[in-house]
């Protein structure tokens, strides 16, 4: 069971703040249900520019619920300008501390109200809605590379795992380690401990053994967890020669796409990681459909 | 606070009355070695051998077969990666996507080494595809490893025709049926079963107690090195107390199997019709059909599960979650979505197991606090407009 502090279970059971407001001048919303949380954030300014009234609708666990309801309390009163400057350690601070697996929670506040506020912009003042949205690092959470940026830098995050804890980034198939760890360089530097994934080195002349271990290898280790993420799975049949015999498993063997992920992904890695001269092909006749 | 309402039975089981008193003096004053030459120890050695017969007269087995280990989790990795060191020259295991980390995860380290694994995957309702598992069986298997009963859902797999057709192709099948013994009736003498794991702790035996079962005549590698005990097979002192406790378990299962198929499952029936008439937007996950009597794993959707537990938490309701959060991995469940089952639903997974020890006024009181628990949630999440 999670180890939560007396004020996460104080917002989580009796949170501040719920609703929509119907006429708010800012709405922000994150997440989705895929994601397993989402937040939508709306508040109303006075005539002084300050934030009157806020409230918030939460899917998501207990830190998810507490993020949201204590960004509500500390942000009320405060001018938009204000308000922008609050970031996801405030709402930690002010939640006396969350587990490290929850951090991500922390961040769709602030996240929340960032899009709030861009909102806000964009709609009275017709002003570009500030930042661009950057690029997709992590398609399985979709993050972006501005997004992983931001946690990296904010709260001095220096490994691959710390930046899947705050932002999720990561946290699904794993294809994304190299880009994440290169992103944590970029904003650390020399700080980083992480360094970005070893590619095998591709060595010269291989034994017939050494080429069949070395394309199982590179299927175990770079295709297989690509494939598994979407529900399939790819099994290697034979070695003849230049010739690899493959099938391809579960949703992936009913896929349409199935042609352009074999020459593409599986040849493109064979060749990348074991030998330029690699040709794929795929074995049809035996391979089981499960029922989707 | 609350008493505490246990509906968490497919975790971990309240260690049995009976179990308690018939363990305690082998924890106390008759605290021999049984494999001592002395009276002292040899009288600890008799009540093991007694273990050893209660559990095998449960399973339907000759005692002989019996190997205790320390857990389920022992039992299975001893079963694959000890029939995979006994046929050196087969590199491949196929198992299936459902399957508890005890298999998946040794799996999936076995693949690292070399092996090739091949998981068949399940329809909606969680249901096998036995065509499949044919295709999928090649002279290259060393062995075949797929669970009774599922401790997510509580779908119970066709296993008996499941081992028959892997028999039939002249390969070892293991079963890890910690969640089917003592819910369902078995007898390992009429089917084709070589291996089985199960678990002291999810029967009202203690934690820290399992077993192997191996059907005379399986070839199996040791796994745990060691002195002569069991047979040479799994080395180490035995857990005398555990094993005695899980002999005493057994004997209680099978006097209780007919409660667990009636009693118990109609509370479950009687909980599952309230929460699905007292719930709107919520749906049952599995195999209604084949199911364990106790297990019921219903969604609520746009809610999430941690959440709902923490709330049921207040209440002393004890449940689980297929949520994502609850475990602190962020994808829910590997069960639910290889079942298919959506996003939507799947964080808001929660699972009812039930045991002997739950009543109907139980059942009656978390039927009638789930509606507010649900709605409260419900209010809190922009899924839902009010």
């Amino acid at each position: 069971m999670w180890d939560y502090t007396q004020d996460v279970m104080d917002h989580f059971m009796n949170p501040r703040n719920v609703g929509f407001i119907e006429d708010a001048d800012g709405v922000g919303e994150v997440g989705s249900l895929a994601c397993g949380d989402a937040l939508t954030l709306t508040f109303k300014l006075d005539k002084q520019g300050r934030i009157a009234d806020v409230k918030f609708k939460t899917f998501g666990c207990a830190s998810a619920v507490a993020s949201s309801s204590v960004l509500t309390e500390l942000i009320k009163g405060m001018t938009l300008e204000e308000a922008a400057r609050v970031t996801n350690q405030d709402i930690v601070k002010h939640l006396g501390g969350l587990p490290d697996q929850k951090m991500h929670c922390s961040v769709m506040g602030q996240e929340a109200l960032e899009a709030a506020i861009n909102d806000y912009y964009k709609r009275k003042k017709g002003m570009p809605s500030g930042s661009s949205k950057g690029n997709i690092v992590c398609t399985c959470f979709g993050v972006t590379d501005l997004e992983v940026k931001k946690v990296v830098h904010e709260n001095n995050l220096t490994t691959v795992e710390e930046v899947t804890n705050y932002c999720k980034a990561g946290g699904g198939c794993g294809g994304c380690h190299g880009r994440i760890a290169e992103l944590i360089e970029e904003v650390q530097g020399e700080k980083a401990r992480t360094k970005a994934e070893k590619k095998p080195t591709r060595p010269a002349r291989l034994t017939n053994i050494q080429k069949i271990q070395l394309v199982q290898q590179t299927i175990n280790e770079q295709i297989r967890p690509a494939l598994r993420a979407d529900g399939g799975d790819i099994e290697l049949i034979d070695v003849d020669g230049n010739t690899v015999l493959v099938a391809l498993r579960g949703m992936c063997a009913q896929c349409r796409l199935a042609e352009f992920t074999m020459k593409d992904v599986v040849q493109a890695k064979l060749r990348e990681f074991v030998s330029n001269d690699l040709i794929v092909e795929e074995q049809k006749d035996t391979a089981g459909t499960s029922e989707a | 606070m609350n008493p505490v309402i246990y509906m968490d039975n497919n975790a971990t089981t309240r260690v049995a009355d009976e179990v308690v008193e018939e363990m305690l003096p082998y924890l106390t004053e008759k605290y021999g070695n049984p494999s001592s030459m002395h009276s002292f120890g040899g009288q600890v050695g008799k009540k093991i051998a007694e273990a050893r017969q209660r559990v095998s007269s449960l399973l339907g087995c000759h005692p002989e077969e019996i190997l205790f280990t320390s857990c389920g989790t022992e039992s299975d990795n001893t079963a694959i990666k000890g029939t995979l060191a006994s046929f050196p020259n087969k590199r491949k295991v196929v198992t299936t996507r459902v399957e508890h980390p005890a298999v998946l995860t040794t799996c999936r380290d076995l693949e690292r080494h070399g092996y090739s694994i091949s998981e068949i995957g399940v329809n909606r309702a969680g249901r096998l595809d036995l065509d499949e598992l044919g295709f999928r069986l090649d002279d290259n298997t060393a062995i075949v490893s797929i669970m009774w009963a599922n401790n997510e859902t509580g779908t119970i797999f066709p296993i008996d025709q499941i081992a028959e057709i892997v028999k039939g192709r002249g390969i070892v099948f293991h079963t890890d049926a910690v969640q089917a013994v003592g819910k369902i009736p078995m007898n390992l003498r009429e089917n084709n079963i070589d291996l089985l794991s199960l678990s002291g702790h999810k029967l009202h035996a203690p934690k820290g107690v399992g077993v192997l079962y191996v059907r005379k005549g399986t070839r199996l590698s040791t796994f745990m090195h060691g002195g002569h005990q069991e047979g040479g097979k799994r080395g180490g002192t035995e857990n005398v107390p555990g094993i005695i406790a899980l002999g005493k378990a057994c004997e209680l299962a099978k006097k209780h199997l007919e409660e667990e198929n009636t009693r118990v499952k109609a509370l479950r029936d009687r909980l599952q019709e309230k929460i699905l008439a007292g719930c709107p937007d919520c749906m049952i996950n599995g195999d209604t059909q084949d199911r364990l009597p106790n297990t019921l794993n219903v969604s609520f959707e746009y809610i999430e599960g941690e959440a709902i537990l923490l709330m049921l938490n207040k209440f002393g309701i004890c449940a689980s979650s297929g949520s994502a959060c609850t475990s602190g991995a962020l994808e829910p469940s590997h069960v639910l979505r290889a079942m298919g089952v959506p996003f939507t639903a799947a964080h808001g997974s929660i699972r009812f197991s039930l045991s002997r020890y739950n009543t109907q006024e139980e059942v009656d009181f978390v039927a009638d606090k789930l509606p507010g628990v649900v709605n409260r949630l419900r209010e809190l999440s922009p899924f839902v407009t009010t």
